[in-house]
């Protein structure tokens, strides 16, 4: 019973989170402040689950939010570069959605290589790596903004806006994200595998599992998921500089934990990371909605609940 | 930018037979972080290159820092290693500048202060300074110009900063008792992402509303947005602020929902660049305080406040 009461507790405190969102104003349960809120807990939900694997099998990566940042500019640059060539069109989109994809694996396999290969603590790397991603943005951008040909906006627009049956494209690529992140973890072997890399390297190793090729496959797969989630995000504003992403690795971080999720790996909850980055969302979003609070608290409470989602797992640990 | 204050740094160090009667103006601005700061540095370079050419016996060392420590780090090279004879400082922050830069001036340097002042008063020689609560009240009164008869706006306010403060406060004198009431007001950190949270979030609190305030032209685009994917069609314009290029524009055609700016013109620093160096070229006094104004723009006056080559 009380395991249950553990596993559940992010589903609780997600359901007490709507239950006050409703009671404080009326328009909370609207279809439109439904589809906002899913659809821009995309972004760090894609990235969470990715995150989910990696602090798993026992890393970390600080980068996301740059790397983030750095493909949105890359993908604007090669949209507008090729736009005379390819005319605002479908071409010209799907090369913005290859260029992300490709430099997202790229760059989440040097994370990966100089973290197993070379032997460097992840928190190191990923530190290194995440500054030079938010150098080289706003770089690229001149210290302004990398704005997409306006020509091009209306074509790319429905990736972020459009869907089908009316549930937007963000919050269907979020959901099949988080579907298939959950059946890897719970019933592929690379699932199994990363949980027993995070949980003991050693033992994990004996058992004739490849380390270093599950934790570089973990970093590859996160970089992949931003580039998936750079995606979605590019259309929205259509627009990428310094200022884009900014700590999105702790929200990602911190919807991992918060879903139950032990930072010191060996074991992971994709679905609970949802949860994880719904109730993030949903603190920013209520803080919105209501007066009373000061904005300036909303650091705090969200600080808060980290804090107390954390210390509600202590028991888990308790058990072994 | 910075392999061009590289270059200055090497061609000065090459050339140390001249270092007698050539006088260094030391230049520390912090690093472009956001849209604003991005055209500062823009303008402080430009300054800087253009200046060079016009008085040979001027030499300028340009730093751009990404945090205080490193800003005052740079205030220090320049005062060990440059022996400035100037400096123009736009601070990060008040206060761990001022201590670092009452040492520039205690050691017989110009000091001129950029946009944020000092937390201590008598430091600088010359204050180039922003008007933070006149961006505020031009905001507000034309607001009520555009506004006759009141209605329903919410605000957008940048980082928790006195900038911020002194501009909410200057736009909340303006529009006492015009009718005009601001029924929501959130953080947007002059940012286009959180801005376009908060605008949705007051999309769906409020089912109308007149006009938004959204006192920045990067927090205007995501103000734009939202409005836009939502459909509503109940708010008639989106008052930003600061004079963005694509902004300026948008308003100089005649775009209905961005009918005016206001300037906060990242471009103060090449005022502040350009007084320096007339002080330390010729008999001209420029000691005091120059306060740079916020100006309304609108259609009529939009062309002569956009700048294309700007990064901003």
């Amino acid at each position: 019973m009380t395991l249950d009461l553990k596993v559940l507790g992010p589903i609780l405190a997600l359901i007490v989170l709507i239950a006050v969102g409703a009671s404080l104003n009326e328009n909370f349960l609207s279809a439109g402040n439904i589809t906002n809120v899913l659809s821009r807990s995309a972004f760090i939900g894609i990235i969470a689950v990715g995150m989910t694997f990696v602090i798993t099998a026992g890393g970390l990566d600080l980068s996301v939010g740059s790397m983030a940042a750095f493909i949105a500019g890359l993908m604007i640059l090669v949209m507008n570069g090729l736009l005379d060539t390819l005319g605002p069109g479908l071409p010209l989109v799907l090369a913005g959605m290859v260029t992300a994809l490709v430099v997202g694996t790229l760059a989440g396999a040097v994370n990966g290589f100089l973290i197993t290969t070379m032997r460097i603590e992840a928190f190191i790397v990923t530190l290194g790596t995440m500054g030079i991603y938010r150098s080289l943005v706003t770089w690229l951008a001149d210290g302004g903004t990398l704005s997409l040909d306006f020509g091009m906006r209306t074509v790319i627009r429905p990736l972020y806006y459009g869907g089908i049956l009316g549930i937007a494209w963000p919050i269907i690529v979020f959901a099949l994200v988080a579907v298939i992140g959950e059946v890897v973890m719970r019933r592929a072997a690379f699932g199994r595998h990363a949980a027993a890399v995070g949980s003991n390297d050693q033992v994990a190793r004996y058992s004739s599992v490849n380390v270093n090729r599950v934790r570089l496959l973990t970093y590859v797969f996160l970089g992949i998921l931003v580039g998936i989630a750079t995606i979605m995000y590019v259309p929205r504003l259509g627009s990428a500089s310094s200022s884009t992403g900014v700590l999105w690795e702790l929200e990602a971080i911190a919807a991992v934990i918060i879903g139950g999720t032990m930072l010191k790996g060996g074991f992971g909850r994709v679905w609970s990371t949802v949860i994880g980055v719904l109730i993030l969302s949903l603190i920013d979003n209520i803080l919105n909605l209501t007066d009373g609070v000061s904005p300036y608290l909303n650091g705090a409470i969200q600080g808060v609940i980290i804090i107390l989602a954390v210390i509600l797992q202590r028991e888990r640990k308790a058990e072994g | 930018m910075k392999h061009i204050a590289l270059a200055t740094l090497m061609a000065a160090t090459a050339l140390p037979a001249l270092a007698e009667d050539v006088k260094v103006i030391g230049v520390s601005i912090p690093a472009a972080t956001h849209g604003w700061a991005g055209g500062m540095n823009f303008h402080a370079q430009e300054a800087v290159n253009r200046l060079e050419d016009v008085y040979p016996g001027l030499d300028f060392v340009l730093a751009t820092a990404s945090d205080p420590s490193k800003q005052v780090n740079d205030i220090e090279d320049m005062l060990a290693t440059r022996n400035i004879s100037a400096l123009v400082v736009l601070p990060f922050e008040s206060e761990p500048l001022t201590g670092p830069v009452a040492a520039v001036a205690d050691s017989g340097a110009w000091v001129t202060v950029v946009d944020r002042g000092l937390a201590q008063e008598g430091i600088e020689d010359l204050y180039v300074a922003g008007d933070n609560p006149g961006f505020g009240r031009v905001s507000g009164e034309y607001m009520v110009e555009a506004m006759p008869d009141g209605g329903k706006i919410v605000a957008l306010r940048g980082i928790p900063t006195t900038i911020d403060n002194e501009r909410v406060e200057g736009f909340q004198a303006a529009i006492e008792g015009s009718g005009i009431e601001i029924v929501g007001m959130e953080h947007g950190n002059w940012n286009r992402d959180d801005s376009f949270t908060v605008m949705q979030d007051f999309l769906s609190k409020h089912p109308q509303l007149d006009a938004v305030w959204a006192s920045d032209d990067d927090m205007a685009i995501g103000v734009l947005a939202a409005i836009e994917a939502a459909g509503r069609d109940d708010i008639q314009f989106v008052l930003g602020g600061a004079g963005m290029k694509e902004m300026i524009k948008r308003t100089a055609d005649g775009d209905a929902m961005i009918p005016a700016n206001v300037t906060y013109p990242p471009s103060m620093i090449a005022t502040a660049i350009e007084m320096t160096a007339v002080g330390m070229t010729s008999t001209a006094p420029v000691a005091g305080t120059f306060t740079i104004g916020s100006v309304l723009v609108t259609q009529d006056n939009a062309m002569d406040f956009y700048y294309p080559d700007s990064p901003f």
